[in-house]
């Protein structure tokens, strides 16, 4: 078994079809946000929305880890790069996210800043004890997907005495945005614009598992199904979804069980336990400042935080007034609704959080779905 | 005195690359002598002139030039050297042309080692042998140790368009079938797989061949009906046929369960994050061509080893926007669009 080819079966995807649209009523309309940029990707990526019946919308969330890291903390990571002696570790899609006025890791390499990509923050170590003599920042973003491995090269920092490693971290909590993004759409007045249920993330529940959104699932009375990132899996997990919406159901499934338990990892939570603390307040692009959102490095490790080490104070970057992306993350409006879509703002220059990364809702609507607008978009 | 007794010595072992060797002295003509003329080895190159002269029949000549900065330079399945011959000769037999000449210019970084010069050199010209074509001509600079990463090549080819058909993008028109010679992919991924930095176990191999017999074949058996030819290299399938879409006017809708790759491509690039259809190759090509004769054309393609897996993956439509729509495999409907700026994996 691949775990990929499985999934993307086209036989089972007609009868997952042809399922979701008996289970489907045509008195109502269904809306569903799938939280996690990999699933927006997907459903791009594969057509899905094609094949949906009419009365089901998608609404795309807000779990693109580049896409609401602010560009404040860009800037920051970009001045700090152009220093003498520093090295910016970071991963691929990171490079291009724009900080303010265009900038990115990118255009600081391109100008002189020793800026290298990586696929493991492990990779970054690597660096460090090649090159005692720099400083090697680990330029940490992402969910919790993404945190554990973080932790670990904090832990193997610590245990060998790098003193030439630290993490500007960026790791941000999918609980906290969830909980958001339900609070303001239970405020709104507007039965068109609810979001009846939540295709829940993938990975990120494989770390903290299923039990840490029973209180999100009970306090907003929404369904949560926990999905993979192929195609059959997204299928699986609307017509789940449907069924609880029209039984008014509102618990947590797991449609993903051959990677998600209850618990979660148990030795990634330990990890992110011992080497993280909550952060009072967290600016999210598009979304604003969120309490108790992301983290920070403990004080048994803030000796490797970079953002103690050097001067990276971060200066307010605000968004372009005309972009549209916090009505779009909360399901309000269609990246095709927003003015700078496709204008002033396209993936090669992208001004709002939703075009940063191939995963945000704007970018994966212009990348594969925007042949579907009758605009004059090319 | 005879020439022998007036080079200076190399060393093809142990030696390296010096500033001396692109200073134009004696150990340049030493380097020259030892590895490029015996490797290259042909007449015209042997008249050991500032220019190559040749005859040329009446008609139309091509004209190409490329240059290659490859990292690494060897690679499973060939090396910068094989590139840069294979791929110039490529840019002109797609134009329908006969490759006959190419010029071969090298920067070389000091310190690089002369027995792996040796070797790119000699592959260049087995590769050039085997497709007839001669390296006629050619330069060597050498740069300070860090101007340049080992060695840089640029390859300008010329070559006689021996039929009569004007290959050209703007010939599509809706309804036309796009064939694609094989597996999407190889080159890029087997290039990736050795990078420094993500070093990973796999059996890929690089796709970089000459296409010229293939292209030959293709024309003989399709003539006027073949509209224009492309080779999918950097930017990949995706970028080859937005490119076409754009000069001809016209859209593509891409059938994705058509397009061939190699299982092991495909997963390599899900862990990689990278969307095959944007991956290098170096030995595919597409076809563009009027529906009648696409079967035709199919089965004369499939019966050439570099064809052998070739599929007709789509057709033009009719499209003020130009748009390369897929239907994936699961029947659903998408863009494949331009890349935007350099190849990038995804996080998560």
């Amino acid at each position: 078994m691949q775990y990929s080819e499985e999934f993307r079966y086209e036989p089972l995807v007609v009868r997952l079809i042809r399922q979701i649209a008996l289970e489907t009523s045509s008195h109502r309309s269904y809306r569903f946000m799938e939280f996690c940029g990999g699933h927006t990707h997907a459903l791009a990526r594969y057509g899905i929305e094609d094949l949906l019946p009419k009365n089901i919308e998608m609404i795309h969330g807000p779990g693109c880890p580049v896409c609401v890291l602010p560009a404040a903390r860009i800037d920051a990571a970009i001045r700090l790069a152009k220093q003498d002696n520093i090295v910016i570790c970071a991963y691929g899609d990171l490079m291009r996210a724009p900080g303010s006025r265009g900038n990115s890791l990118l255009r600081a390499r391109a100008s002189g800043a020793d800026v290298r990509m990586i696929y493991s923050p492990l990779d970054a170590l690597k660096i460090a004890v090649a090159h005692p003599d720099k400083e090697i920042v680990f330029f940490a973003i992402g969910f919790e997907t993404t945190t554990p491995p973080t932790a670990l090269a904090v832990q193997i920092a610590q245990r060998d005495k790098l003193k030439n490693f630290s993490v500007f971290c960026n790791h941000v909590l999918t609980p906290a945005a969830m909980r958001h993004i339900l609070t303001e759409s239970q405020s709104t007045s507007s039965q068109r614009l609810a979001i009846n249920g939540l295709v829940g993330p993938a990975h990120v529940s494989a770390i903290i598992g299923c039990e840490s959104y029973q209180e999100i699932a009970e306090n907003f009375a929404r369904p949560i199904v926990i999905a993979g990132f192929e195609p059959l899996d997204i299928l699986q997990a609307l017509l789940m979804l449907l069924r609880q919406v029209n039984t008014q159901r509102a618990e947590i499934e797991n449609q993903y069980d051959r990677a998600v338990t209850n618990q979660g990892n148990y030795s990634a939570i330990d990890a992110m336990a011992d080497t993280f603390e909550l952060r009072e307040c967290f600016e999210w692009r598009g979304i604003g400042e969120l309490s108790n959102s992301a983290l920070k490095l403990s004080k048994n490790y803030c000796a490797l935080d970079a953002e103690e080490r050097f001067d990276m104070k971060a200066v307010a970057v605000p968004d372009n007034p005309a972009c549209e992306c916090g009505q779009i993350l909360r399901g309000r409006k269609k990246p095709q609704e927003c003015k700078l879509f496709g204008n002033a703002c396209r993936p090669d220059t992208p001004l709002g959080a939703c075009m940063v990364s191939a995963e945000g809702a704007c970018a994966a609507h212009w990348a594969y779905g925007r042949f579907r607008d009758e605009s004059d978009t090319r | 005195m005879s020439n022998k007794h007036r080079r200076s010595r190399i060393d093809l072992n142990d030696g390296v690359v010096e500033l001396a060797h692109g200073a134009g002295g004696s150990a340049m003509t030493t380097l020259i002598t030892e590895i490029f003329y015996p490797a290259f080895n042909n007449d015209l190159l042997l008249q050991q002139n500032d220019q190559a002269i040749f005859n040329v029949d009446t008609g139309k000549l091509a004209f190409a030039t490329d240059s290659f900065v490859v990292s690494p330079l060897f690679f499973p399945g060939g090396n910068i050297g094989s590139l840069a011959v294979n791929g110039t000769i490529n840019d002109i037999a797609l134009g329908g042309a006969t490759p006959l000449y190419l010029s071969a210019s090298f920067i070389l970084e000091e310190g690089f080692p002369l027995k792996s010069l040796l070797i790119i050199a000699k592959t260049m010209g087995a590769c050039a042998h085997s497709a007839g074509v001669k390296i006629i001509t050619g330069d060597t600079k050498v740069v300070e140790r860090g101007k340049a990463d080992g060695v840089f090549i640029t390859t300008t080819g010329i070559g006689v368009v021996s039929n009569q058909n004007v290959l050209s993008a703007n010939q599509i028109t809706p309804g036309d079938c796009v064939i694609l010679s094989g597996e999407i992919g190889d080159h890029g991924v087997a290039i990736l797989s050795k990078r420094e930095n993500l070093t990973f176990e796999t059996n890929i191999v690089s796709d970089q061949a000459a296409l010229h017999e293939l292209i030959q074949l293709i024309l003989q058996v399709g003539g006027n009906n073949i509209r224009v030819m492309r080779d999918p290299t950097r930017g990949g399938l995706a970028s080859a046929l937005n490119e076409l879409a754009e000069k001809s006017d016209v859209g593509f809708v891409i059938n994705e369960n058509k397009i061939p790759i190699n299982p092991s491509v495909a997963a390599a690039c899900e862990f990689l994050g990278l969307d095959p259809l944007y991956v290098a190759n170096e030995g595919k090509l597409i076809a563009v061509v009027a529906p009648l004769a696409a079967a035709d054309i199919l089965k004369a393609m499939r019966s050439h080893p570099l064809g052998h897996q070739a599929e007709i993956i789509g057709e033009a439509i009719e499209d003020s926007r130009f748009f390369v729509q897929m239907i994936t495999r699961i029947g659903g409907r998408r863009i494949i669009d331009h890349l935007s700026g350099e190849l990038l994996p995804r996080i998560c």
